[in-house]
């Protein structure tokens, strides 16, 4: 239901987004990774239509944001970074002058508000000016803004920002319970939300591109994937220590922790799974063993090499 | 949706968020209070023993020059600096529904500010027996230039997120207008440039348009020349605004 194809700015001599092309479909929830600065706001904005691209476009259930804006923005629901709204009005007319600009009328209004009130569970505050209300519920109302006109697509900046783990949680939720019907993008830079609540991950950097794929992929491509660890209560001889880096599927071996309490890392050759060998392996040789764990590799390390390796690339490009 | 009813929905946001804060009673406070002194100690209301009301109208225009930059500096550069301009550019209306809808509302302000002096209509009524032809175009002309005032002012509060400096620029640019047909103005290029030039100068004053106006006369070509104003500001507000977009 979007189409983003070769979208680009420029800020000045700066490359903010650099040729972007993906598509979302209905049902996916794509997760929009990236350090601070990397394009994912200006992406954000550009599908949404608050700024023009330089070049490219982005299509919205078929309609251009360039060439039909209006029909675009009608479809979309929007949490732009930092929830900004209107703080002098209350919660209530603010989320009915929301509805009244999308073209909701009476009794029809009234019921769209009160299923947002009900998802972002505003009851409470309804009549209280925004700004007068905690960061927790100003996020929600900026939620319920974007929900109002139970829109196809829903673009969310940083929708856990600042809020309470519970609240987190809570918007977590309010994200799966609608995923199947929409499609979605949110930005994070916490990279537990993607698996949380996303099908997809796109790690950007730089306005480019690096991954795109779903996070279990993405984490597979950790440096520690499928490592296993293994701890022992006391130190194997030597000769059964080179036994075990010499097994089928086995890279290396690091060796770690103390004299009395050895850790080692079995590093598997790509693709491989050692943990039946490692297992039979110290079963056979009768080692003491306290802890044997397999490593999934973390989101945050893939993050950190991808983005790392960007910007050197860029640095030696520069150079 | 049609035009109109977004024009609406933006205009009664405005318009509420203007006496959403005390600043609102304020402003009508100080125009009234400044208004009136002007008219009654400096234009000598009294003294003219004159049952007219020009001695009110004359002071408008650099009343104006102040007030109306400060109810139009609000217009943009507050939504740019809280971002809900991201907002409201990304609901599905066009740029100029929500430049009108924005106008309208400060101009109605405006209009609720000048129809607040009627006490000295009143007062004119009982003192003496004015004519009232002069004091209903002396209204009008009055409404329309505020009207001019504000287009200025809405088109230099998009171009930043600063009020103060809105509130600068538009107040610089209404003083070249009305200035524009002063006689301290004209006198310096007359000798300089062709009358012909001094003439065009001279019709885009506020001050020449409002001073025939507020004589009694509703020509025509002074209403035109007002609702053109505000046109062409309005218009470049939105092109501000959708310039602002691709920077």
């Amino acid at each position: 239901m979007i189409e983003v194809q070769s979208l680009t700015k420029h800020f000045g001599p700066i490359r903010a987004v650099d040729g972007v092309s993906f598509s979302v479909a209905k049902g996916e929830v794509l997760g929009f990774l990236g350090p601070n600065g990397a394009g994912k706001s200006t992406t954000m904005k550009m599908i949404t239509g608050f700024i023009t691209p330089t070049a490219g476009t982005a299509a919205v259930c078929g309609h251009d944001i360039r060439s039909a804006p209006i029909a675009a923005k009608a479809r979309i629901g929007y949490l732009p970074e930092g929830a900004p709204l209107y703080a002098d009005m209350t919660a209530r007319g603010f989320l009915n002058f929301i509805g009244a600009s999308r073209g909701l009328r009476g009794a029809g209004r009234a019921k769209a508000v009160d299923r947002v009130v009900e998802i972002a569970q505003l009851e409470t505050v309804l009549d209280q000016p925004i700004e007068t209300l905690s960061k927790g519920f100003t996020r929600r109302v900026g939620l319920a803004q974007a929900l109002l006109h139970d829109p196809d697509v829903l673009i969310l900046d940083e929708p856990t920002d600042g809020l309470d783990p519970n609240q987190k949680h809570h918007v977590r939720q309010v994200i799966n319970d609608m995923a199947p019907d929409k499609a979605i993008v949110i930005s994070t830079h916490i990279l537990e939300e993607v698996h949380a609540v996303c099908s997809r991950a796109m790690i950007i950097d730089h306005g480019r591109l690096l991954a795109d794929s779903t996070p279990a992929e993405l984490e597979a491509r950790a440096q520690h994937h499928n490592t296993v660890t293994l701890r022992t209560l006391a130190m194997p001889p030597d000769g059964e220590r080179a036994a075990l880096g010499r097994l089928d599927g086995v890279l290396g071996i690091e060796e770690g922790g103390s004299a009395g309490e050895p850790v080692f890392r079995v590093i598997p050759q790509e693709g491989a799974n050692v943990l039946p060998a490692v297992t039979a392996f110290v079963a056979e040789k009768g080692w003491k063993v306290d802890e044997l764990r397999l490593e999934q590799g973390r989101l945050d390390d893939v993050f950190r090499e991808l983005t790392a390796a960007g910007a050197a690339g860029r640095d030696a490009e520069a150079a | 949706m049609n035009a109109a009813r977004t024009v609406a929905v933006i205009f009664r946001r405005e318009f509420a968020g203007y006496f959403a804060s005390p600043v609102a009673y304020v402003f009508l406070i100080v125009f009234l209070a400044l208004a009136g002194a002007l008219t009654f100690f400096i234009g000598n209301f009294f003294q003219r023993n004159q049952a007219d009301l020009d001695s009110f109208f004359v002071f408008h225009p650099w009343v104006y020059l102040f007030l109306m930059p400060a109810i139009a500096m609000r217009l943009w550069a507050e939504e740019r600096k809280t971002g809900t301009v991201e907002l409201l550019f990304t609901l599905p209306i066009a740029t100029w529904h929500a430049v009108a809808g924005k106008f309208l509302a400060a101009w109605l302000f405006a209009g609720v500010a000048l129809a607040l002096t009627f006490p000295i209509w009143i007062t004119v009524a009982n003192l003496g027996a004015p004519d009232h032809g002069p004091i209903v175009a002396g209204y009008l002309g009055s409404f329309l230039m505020a009207g001019g005032y504000l287009a200025i002012g809405s088109c230099l509060s998009a171009t930043t997120k600063n009020q103060v400096i809105a509130f600068v620029l538009a107040a610089i640019v209404c003083f070249a207008f009305s200035m524009a047909g002063a006689e301290v103005v004209l006198g310096l290029i007359r000798d300089i440039l062709p009358q012909d030039f001094v003439n065009l100068v001279a019709s885009f004053s506020f001050l020449n348009h409002f001073a025939e106006m507020r004589k009694g006369v509703i020509d025509l070509r002074n209403l035109l020349y007002f609702l053109s104003v505000i046109g062409v500001f309005l218009f470049a507000t939105v092109l501000v605004l959708d310039l602002k977009k691709a920077e």
